[in-house]
């Protein structure tokens, strides 16, 4: 057994957390920045944070992912990060050249009390930013929020310090992107595109983290929000946040500085949140569903339907991010499935809010966020109450293979398998490869298991 | 690749490295980038801090101390105290494979423990929650040794991990407890934490059961981290020579065998940088000498083992050893022989790690392939130049902060295996006893040796040199490989290994192999896009 010291008995912990079903602030501040054209992340701490967050976001990408760090030594921890900082500052624009650079705190430098609002005005006062070049910043410390949060307040810095207003709105619609893979943003802006609605995405991924095999390393690839589109959101009629967690922040800043009034949405991942999104998205952009839209959501319905005895009943453990899992477990339930296991160690009562009224119901699940909530706690109650299939990032597997459930990769990181980044999991094109996969593991394993007279054909 | 381009003046490369830099930071790499001479062997600037803003391959203290040397201990319930990124992210990533001796035995490396400290903690102070932690642990799976790793925090904050352990020891009572203050901001790299990871195993681990060992030849393994099962060769190979395994620091390990090692009567160190603190300390302490040896390569693993039966001049063992050779060899000749003729005469770069920037060499020149450029991540200078610069090497403030334990001979353990006149005479057989040579020594002429490469400088060399395969981490595979040139990871060795011993190389010949010759290289283009650059294939189009 790989888990083979983790119990059936459920003993309440206080300190210790096992196998947690989060990650820290900073690696989600780099993968946002990650989105904006030109930007070079960087990582206001000690060495080790930037290279742990490259390493887990190639392996995730198996992609080229940049970043800068201050390299931290005792000295910078003790006498304060300022000086690295700038150092770093200077050397990033010397030698890669970015537009932007953004920078994300750490548990080391807010520790310390490293204020980056005060050291990059700094390198502004002091000349140390080129004409035209931008450095922004976010607060990140890896003792507060998860890597979703993280993610957030990148996103929120992004807003922020790039959107102005010119007095003049443009009939454009602001979309921000909750943490989904490039695959998903770029489904994102097709649907914009047939509806014929003029959005800004952002951050925005795709063409950044899934970039084609060309023979040349692009420093910048051609992918990210562009600084002139970021500076139009302020100008928006509206913002459509995709994420109660990872993107209203930014909707809500907007909405503070410019007015800008938004809606919050869940990542449309299934067929009510979809739903949801067209819906919000054509009234946004006063247009109508084009009948192309409505038959791919049919095509989805009709495989659910179709397919409906496979579904039924079956108990589904989930671990992962806070915006993934409302509209998943939402799904999940409308294709009749039981979600009887669910954790995440983001904490946040607005997630637990909405994680209740979807749960209403589920009366029966198991739900669990913030401190405490890990992979250890959920496989105990999977030994207590076994399910029919996991889903979850590439740690899952270790449950998987020790209880033999099927499992699906789903969420961040999957460290093991290709796809994520290319085929989406939002909209109805993504519905329908979720169910696919549902699918694909329940069938497969019951044409594993089956005995030989029971042994289908046809399913 | 076909015949390569005739590389230009190597000094003029190196000024083409440092050119973009601003001047201050040209000035501190040019130290770091030297051209070799095998005979002279210039001074390389090593181990000092990273410019700030400079994308470097480095890590932190912490990933050396709790990711490189005691992660691989399977019964050592390893908590992080900090924040919950790092115990995440050193969260089985390293592959230090382990055999439980049976389904019952203890295995925590799947396991991943934090106290994810928040916000009050590091307002109030972290050192209850983490006492809480430990308590936790130990009612749950009640395991031998639980060990404390300190985070970027918990230094500046002040939480006495030490003290916490000492205590939670002497409550649990069956239960080694001990710390490390291995927070990320210490020295300039991993490299301190490897330092500060030795100092703790040696003052809380070893020497605490002296159960004498069975077996005539005993040795311990220091240095080998069971990556891709590299430990299972080495250790497959001890067996059949009839060497006797007493502890591994620390692949494939137990708690167990690393409190046993000092029965040993020899250290065998593969990876010096990261423990040869351990092998010093030892011959200090218990009398067991220590000698470099190398398992990346088959002509170096029989070299090594050869070099063992040397040390302990047993007839017996020599003819037994040169039988494991004799039998090893040929299955390993007959691969070369059919791998030979598509990696002759290509080109290799290897910029990595502590140690296997070097021994990795090996490999590639038993494959007929040039090293043109080489470097470590984390190294010292000794790792490039050789032991004998040790006096030379000037302690900066960023080293001084890491200890150096005092370690004087132990009153009733020590016992010298060797006398003085024996290790004289070892050596002069030609025997290189606690010594090693470096990585210069081994290189071409005119080949470049860079400490801790930058991206940019990687990008540079690449594009220059046009090399046929490029070694590094993770962080540089895809970079490296949108260029065009495969890149082999040896840290995780892209999932595969083992590379150690004789059927290691083998599996690293084969690996190459498929990189340098894979077909997709040639599939960069689309065939437009050919007929847009390639001039015949533009001029017949147009006829």
């Amino acid at each position: 057994m790989l888990l083979r010291h983790t119990t059936k008995e459920i003993k309440e912990r206080e300190g210790l957390t096992i196998n947690p079903a989060k990650t820290c602030q900073p690696i989600g501040a780099m993968y946002a920045a990650l989105g904006v054209h030109g930007c070079l992340p960087h990582s206001h701490g000690s060495q080790g944070c930037c290279s742990y967050h490259r390493s887990t976001l190639t392996r995730h990408y198996k992609e080229p992912v940049m970043a800068a760090t201050s390299s931290f030594t005792e000295g910078a921890s003790v006498f304060g990060g300022q000086a690295n900082l700038l150092a770093a500052i200077e050397t990033i624009f010397a030698v890669y050249d970015p537009e932007i650079i953004a920078v994300h705190s750490t548990c080391l430098s807010e520790t310390i009390g490293d204020d980056l609002q005060q050291i990059t005005k700094k390198a502004s006062d002091d000349g140390k930013i080129p004409e035209g070049k931008r450095v922004i910043y976010a607060s990140t410390p890896s003792f507060v929020g998860s890597h979703v949060t993280g993610y957030a307040n990148m996103v929120t810095g992004i807003a922020e310090q790039f959107a102005e207003s010119t007095g003049e709105k443009k009939d454009q619609v602001n979309v921000i992107a909750g943490w989904m893979e490039p695959s998903d943003m770029r489904e994102i802006k097709r649907y914009a595109k047939e509806l014929g609605s003029k959005i800004v995405l952002f951050p925005d991924t795709s063409d950044v983290l899934d970039a084609p095999q060309t023979g040349k390393h692009e420093f910048y690839p051609k992918g990210g929000t562009t600084t002139e589109e970021l500076k139009s959101t302020g100008d928006s009629k509206m913002s459509l946040a995709l994420g109660c967690v990872s993107a209203e922040p930014a909707a809500i800043a907007l909405d503070k500085k410019f007015k800008v009034p938004f809606e919050t949405l869940e990542i449309p991942i299934g067929l009510r949140a979809t739903d949801r999104f067209i819906v919000s998205l054509s009234k946004a952009a006063v247009v109508k569903v084009p009948a192309e839209i409505t038959s791919e959501r049919g095509r989805l319905v009709d495989v659910i339907a179709d397919m409906e005895q496979y579904f039924h009943g079956k108990k589904v453990a989930l671990f992962g991010d806070p915006d993934q899992l409302i509209p998943l477990v939402e799904f999940l339930l409308d294709l009749n499935m039981k979600p009887v296991h669910i954790v995440s160690g983001t904490p946040g009562m607005r997630f637990e809010k909405r994680m209740k009224e979807i749960l209403e119901r589920a009366p029966y699940a198991n739900f669990k966020n913030g401190l405490g909530a890990d992979m250890f706690l959920l496989h105990q109650w999977i030994k207590n109450e076994p399910v029919d299939l996991l889903i979850g990032n590439t740690y899952g597997k270790y449950i998987a293979r020790d209880e033999d459930i099927p499992f699906i990769r789903f969420g961040f990181p999957i460290l093991d398998r290709i796809g994520h980044s290319y085929f989406p999991s939002v909209g109805y094109t993504g519905g329908l490869r979720l169910v696919e996969k549902i699918l694909g593991a329940l069938l497969d394993r019951q044409d594993r298991i089956a005995e030989e007279e029971k042994f289908e054909l046809v399913m | 690749m076909e015949a390569k381009s005739i590389y230009q003046d190597p000094a003029v490369i190196k000024q083409e490295l440092i050119d973009k830099y601003p001047s201050k930071v040209a000035k501190k790499r040019s130290k770091s980038i030297v051209i070799n001479d095998p005979e002279t062997i210039p001074e390389v600037q090593a181990n000092v801090r990273t410019v700030p803003g400079i994308i470097t391959q480095r890590g932190c203290s912490y990933a050396g101390c709790k990711g490189v040397v005691l992660g691989p201990t399977r019964d050592i319930v390893n908590i992080t105290h900090g924040p919950i990124g790092c115990s995440f992210y050193s969260w089985l990533t390293r592959r230090n494979q382990t055999r439980p001796e049976s389904p019952e035995h203890e295995n925590f490396i799947t396991y991943c423990f934090s106290t994810d400290m928040q916000e009050e903690n590091v307002v109030f102070g972290g050192e209850k929650k983490l006492k809480v932690a430990i308590q936790e642990a130990y009612d749950l799976f009640h395991p031998k040794a639980i060990a404390i790793f300190s985070t970027c925090p918990v230094g500046l904050i002040g939480d006495d991990v030490h003290a916490a352990a000492r205590e939670m020891k002497e409550k649990l009572g069956d239960c080694n407890v001990f710390g490390f203050s291995c927070e990320g901001y210490r020295g300039v790299s991993q490299s301190a934490g490897h330092h500060i990871a030795n100092n703790g195993v040696f003052k809380h681990m070893v020497g605490r059961n002296s159960k004498p060992a069975e077996g005539k030849f005993k040795i311990n393994l220091l240095g080998e981290y069971n990556i891709g099962g590299d430990a299972f060769e080495i250790e497959r190979i001890f067996e059949k020579c009839g060497l006797t395994l007493v502890a591994s620091f620390s692949g494939n390990s137990t708690v167990g065998q690393i409190e046993n090692a000092h029965v040993a009567d020899l250290n065998v160190i593969l990876c010096h940088r990261s423990i040869n603190y351990m092998g010093d300390m030892m011959e200090t302490k218990y009398g067991i000498p220590w000698m470099k040896v190398n398992f990346v390569g088959a002509e170096s693993s029989a070299k090594s083992l050869r070099k063992i039966a040397e040390y302990f001049d047993d007839a017996e063992l020599k003819a037994r050893i040169e039988a494991v050779i004799a039998e090893e060899m040929p299955k390993v000749k007959a691969v070369i022989e059919d791998i030979r003729p598509r990696t002759e005469g290509k080109t290799a770069m290897l910029f990595v790690g502590g140690s296997r920037a070097h021994h990795y060499q090996d490999l590639f020149s038993e494959l007929g392939m040039t090293t043109i450029a080489a470097g470590y991540e984390f190294a010292h200078r000794d790792d490039y130049e050789g032991r004998q610069v040790l006096p030379g090497i000037k302690i900066d403030a960023d080293s001084k902060n890491i200890e150096e334990l005092k370690v004087t001979a132990d009153p009733e353990l020590y016992n010298p295996r060797k006398t003085e006149a024996e290790i004289e005479e070892l050596k002069a057989k030609g025997l290189e006893m606690n010594g090693y040579e470096g990585m210069m020594k081994q290189m071409q002429r005119k080949s470049l040796v860079i400490d801790d490469v930058s991206h940019y400088e990687s990008e540079k060399l690449i594009e220059i040199y046009k090399p046929d395969i490029f070694c590094a981490g993770i962080k540089e595979k895809y970079v490296v490989q949108k260029m065009g040139v495969p890149l082999k990871q040896l840290h995780s060795y892209d999932y595969g290994g083992p590379y150690t011993g004789f059927e290691g190389a083998v599996n690293f010949y084969k690996d190459i192999d498929r990189m340098v010759n894979n077909p997709v290289w040639k599939l960069i283009k689309a065939p437009w896009e050919q007929a847009e650059t390639d001039p015949l294939e533009a001029s017949y189009v147009t006829q």
